[in-house]
């Protein structure tokens, strides 16, 4: 196992930016919900696990108002 | 709306309604974008054109100088008329559009799929035996009317009307005031009572929830009701129906994408979203509030500006290939539902109606092409699609 130095990736959501396109949803619904207003959460803390890296690269690249970020703690 | 005069150079002059534009944008946005990203015309009284993508984002995220107050271009200026929340600006605008965002959520939209699905099977029955068809007559225009009309609990009978309506308003209404006036007017009257009807006996219906509805703890004015619901039903109709028609000229039109598709229906939510990018039907306008500048260009305080989002989604600085259709395009940032506080509420439902009329067409009608001699017509004004769409299978 690497973990013990490789940085763990978390997923943020700029509430300010995010308008509720849902595209995160949908290409990464194990990282994102939607809330009421169906603007978009993350699940839990935003831990990537490292099978979900590629799903959550393709969510941040398709947020029309670029509301995705990543965190390496 | 009588013809338009010819256009004598599109940076100086350009006109969104003339057929030109409507047959085909593309050219026109490619030569814009190599020398003046943003044009200007004096018809309309005065309105700009920006044809890049970043420019077009930058407008949609600037409402202190680029209002919502007036959303069509039109060649003069008309007295406002409020559809909140798409009229509205910051600070109204929030709490308006808090009201409608519940009730277009993707969750809320998922029980309407089985309907959806029958309203779309109960059509390709009509037609698939028969061996044509007008792929956006017969199909995509009824899909929209009946489930827009089922949303907000109106009769689906009356989709003539509700089609004149937009297209008084939205088009032939471009050089009529008087014309755009008596519609909003006739408008109003029939969901004046729609909502009395409701407020007697409520149902599960969008019209229904709105008057449970509160701002600040108060319940909707008439006005505002009138012109939330007034608004859902054009946002409803004719901008669905231009994508799926589009949609569907595209399979029909290029055989290597369609059975693509068929053979492969796990590419349909990228496919919807690229078909979306490709063929964005929807371009809305701003009424400039305050000068400013934007792609070194100014913008002067009581001009309109078009934004249109179909050009935004093909400027090849924003998407490599923006002229090809690319099913599978995993990066597609599109701005089909617009960019910033006004993204289209309706989208959720929007993508639910294509992906579930694309689905069932194809299932009965996998090989589809242009009947031959077909005679293609577009929508003139801001929203573009396929009027007459004749198909062979």
């Amino acid at each position: 196992m690497t973990t013990e130095t490789a940085p763990v990736l978390r997923v943020e959501i700029d509430a300010a930016r995010c308008q509720g396109h849902g595209r995160c949803v949908v290409l990464a619904p194990e990282l994102f919900t939607l809330d009421t207003l169906g603007d978009a959460l993350v699940v839990g803390d935003g831990t990537v696990p490292p099978d979900l890296q590629a799903k959550a690269t393709l969510a941040k690249a398709n947020c029309p108002e670029y509301a995705i970020r990543f965190a390496r703690d | 709306m009588k013809a338009r005069p010819p256009v004598t150079d599109w940076a100086t002059d350009f006109d969104h309604m003339h057929q030109d534009w409507t047959q085909d944008p593309y050219p026109i946005w490619q030569d814009l974008r190599q020398r003046c990203p943003v044009a200007h015309t004096d018809r309309f009284e005065g309105a700009y054109l920006p044809v890049r993508y970043a420019d077009i984002r930058e407008i949609a995220y600037d409402p202190a100088h680029f209002s919502s107050r007036r959303i069509v271009i039109r060649d003069e200026r008309l007295p406002l008329v409020s559809f909140p929340p798409i009229t509205s600006d910051p600070p109204d605008h929030r709490a308006q559009r808090a009201v409608l965002l519940p009730l277009f959520t993707p969750a809320a939209m998922a029980p309407h799929e089985a309907a959806i699905r029958r309203i779309c099977r109960g059509l390709v029955d009509r037609f698939a035996d028969k061996g044509t068809c007008d792929g956006a007559a017969d199909y995509a225009q009824e899909i929209t009317v009946a489930v827009t009309a089922m949303l907000l609990g109106i009769s689906s009978d009356d989709g003539d009307l509700f089609r004149r309506w937009l297209n008084d308003l939205l088009v032939v209404g471009t050089d009529d005031p008087a014309l755009v006036m008596r519609t909003h007017g006739e408008m109003a009257g029939f969901f004046m009572k729609e909502i009395a009807l409701r407020r007697a006996n409520p149902g599960q219906d969008i019209i229904s929830r709105l008057l449970e509805a509160r701002i600040d703890e108060a319940p909707l004015d008439d006005a505002q009701l009138v012109g939330m619901v007034r608004l859902l039903l054009i946002a409803g109709i004719d901008t669905t129906w231009s994508a799926l028609g589009s949609c569907l000229l595209h399979l029909a039109t290029h055989a290597d994408d369609r059975r693509r598709l068929v053979a492969d229906p796990s590419l349909m939510p990228t496919a919807i979203e690229e078909l979306l990018r490709a063929y964005s039907p929807v371009s809305i306008a701003r009424e400039i509030v305050a000068d400013t500048e934007v792609g070194g260009c100014p913008f002067k305080a009581g001009q309109m500006v078009l934004l249109s989002f179909a050009a935004a989604n093909r400027d090849p600085e924003a998407f490599p290939d923006a002229d090809k259709v690319v099913l599978d395009r995993a990066e597609n940032r599109h701005a089909a539902f617009g960019l910033g506080i006004h993204r289209c509420i309706g989208s959720h439902l929007a993508r639910l109606e294509m992906t579930i009329a694309l689905e069932e067409w194809l299932a009965r009608i996998p090989e589809f092409s242009l009947a031959p001699d077909a005679i293609v017509t577009w929508s003139a004004g801001a929203v573009r699609g396929p009027r007459q769409l004749p198909l062979v299978f």
